[in-house]
């Protein structure tokens, strides 16, 4: 890969992510031949935000790795509040760490970051714009359980107006072909025009199609993204309830669909899985966050490895 | 009718879209010059129906780049010894660094203060740019 920082999900082609998705299986199948692979080297967290699942994720993955980690309780709390920028937090954590995994509210702070970092940057989330790990563990979820990407149909459920992990999702996903996607959403929060643009400039053959019906995409996708539809978003209390409790998945709405189709969530989930769902064999959220850590653990690996392979 | 008299070395910087003149002039840092300057507004032209014209009687280098952003379409005549030697049409520039202000206040570039905005074309047609940090897209 050209890149030694992984900034936005769309830095990496199908093909670097395809040798990340081979990495990652073989770290799955043998975890002990990788649990010295970074014995000696250091990864830094810094968040200026606060995150429980990316966090998490990160750090089991470096400490699996034979790695140490180092962290700041809270960034914000600790330099930002003597004046110090981004800039030169980043040079200095770099002489430090031999990696940095930054989340920052602003959007575009990764970018900036990369630009002073002297060591691999992985950008954890910078405001609403990117979540690229996060995309990184959705396409590698459904690598798992699908083999493929080509001719797929997936379905986004749920708030697609502001959430960033679909945005990247779908634009990942326009890049293979036959990509087919099933919006489903209240009008309110429709996926935005701005994405619609963006993947019919990276696919023009990629068909979206949009409902308010949940049933409607159910009956026909392989893959079934849940996503939560967030109180803060509406003005008033009856909208909100009354959206989000349109689009819970509950047994029976899963009876419409195919015994193959795959249910990914981001998490946390609030009310838009019923819990009964989790016995079936089709809910794979769980499975999405621990397919995280090894995604992440290929990705530390491969960005902390010279050879071209990504296997240090 | 109002006469400027020709200039044997300097520049003219012509086919400035009517009422832009003055912002050319003013970023350009042409109030501050000591040399004679002259702008024109609101000049008849057979193209334009009215054009803005900066004439400048010194061989300084202009920015370009911010010249472009401005007035996208016009000419720059550099002049010596009474002839024009060479003829340039900025058009819009592909990268500005710094002269376009980021206006989403969820941009980083609004937060960090040392740092400078980059924004690169991405509609010519449109004449719409794209912050290089955070993808806010502006029209100048």
């Amino acid at each position: 890969m050209a890149t030694n920082h992984f900034l936005a999900s769309l830095d990496f082609s199908p093909e670097n992510y395809d040798v990340l998705f081979s990495l990652a299986s073989r770290i799955i199948d043998s975890p002990s031949d990788y649990g010295d692979r970074c014995r000696g080297k250091l990864m830094a967290t810094l968040f200026y935000e606060p995150s429980t699942r990316t966090r998490l994720s990160f750090e089991a993955a470096m400490l699996r790795l034979g790695g140490g980690v180092i962290s700041v309780a809270s960034a914000k709390s600790s330099s930002v509040s003597k004046g110090e920028s981004l800039g030169d937090t980043i040079r200095t954590v770099g002489g430090y760490a031999d990696l940095i995994v930054m989340r920052h509210p602003k959007e575009g702070a990764a970018i900036l970051a990369a630009e002073y970092s002297p060591v691999p940057l992985i950008n954890g989330g910078d405001g609403a714009r990117e979540h690229p790990t996060q995309t990184l563990t959705d396409l590698f979820t459904i690598h798992r359980f699908k083999e493929h990407f080509d001719g797929l149909t997936v379905a986004f459920c749920g708030d697609l107006r502001y959430g960033r992990t679909v945005h990247s999702l779908v634009k990942a996903l326009a890049r293979y072909s036959g990509a087919k996607f099933i919006l489903i959403s209240p009008p309110e929060l429709r996926l935005p025009e701005r994405i619609v643009r963006e993947v019919k400039e990276i696919n023009p053959a990629a068909t979206l199609e949009e409902t308010a019906r949940m049933e409607d995409g159910l009956e026909i996708a392989d893959v079934l993204y849940m996503t939560r539809i967030q109180k803060e978003r509406f003005f008033n209390e009856e909208d909100y309830i009354r959206l989000r409790d349109t689009y819970i998945l509950t047994e029976d709405k899963l009876r419409a669909a195919s015994s193959e189709m795959i249910v990914m969530h981001p998490l946390p989930r609030v009310t838009e899985i019923d819990y009964a769902i989790d016995a079936d064999p089709r809910a794979v959220y769980f499975d999405q966050a621990r397919f995280g850590m090894f995604a992440r653990m290929a990705l530390i690996v491969h960005l902390l490895s010279d050879k071209e392979d990504g296997d240090a | 009718m109002l006469r400027v008299d020709r200039i044997t070395d300097g520049i003219v910087i012509d086919h400035i879209q009517t009422g832009r003149g003055l912002k050319v002039f003013e970023r350009l840092g042409l109030r501050k010059a000591g040399y004679p300057v002259a702008l024109l507004m609101n000049v008849a032209s057979s193209k334009m129906g009215r054009k803005d014209i900066i004439k400048i009687s010194d061989t300084l280098d202009i920015d370009l780049t911010m010249l472009g952003l401005l007035a996208p379409d016009a000419t720059v005549d550099y002049i010596e010894d009474g002839a024009v030697t060479r003829k340039v049409t900025p058009g819009l520039p592909e990268r500005v660094v710094g002269l376009i202000e980021c206006k989403n206040p969820r941009c980083i570039v609004a937060v960090e203060r040392q740092v400078t905005s980059v924004f690169t074309l991405v509609d010519r047609e449109a004449k719409e740019y794209e912050c290089a940090y955070c993808g806010e897209r502006v029209r100048v």
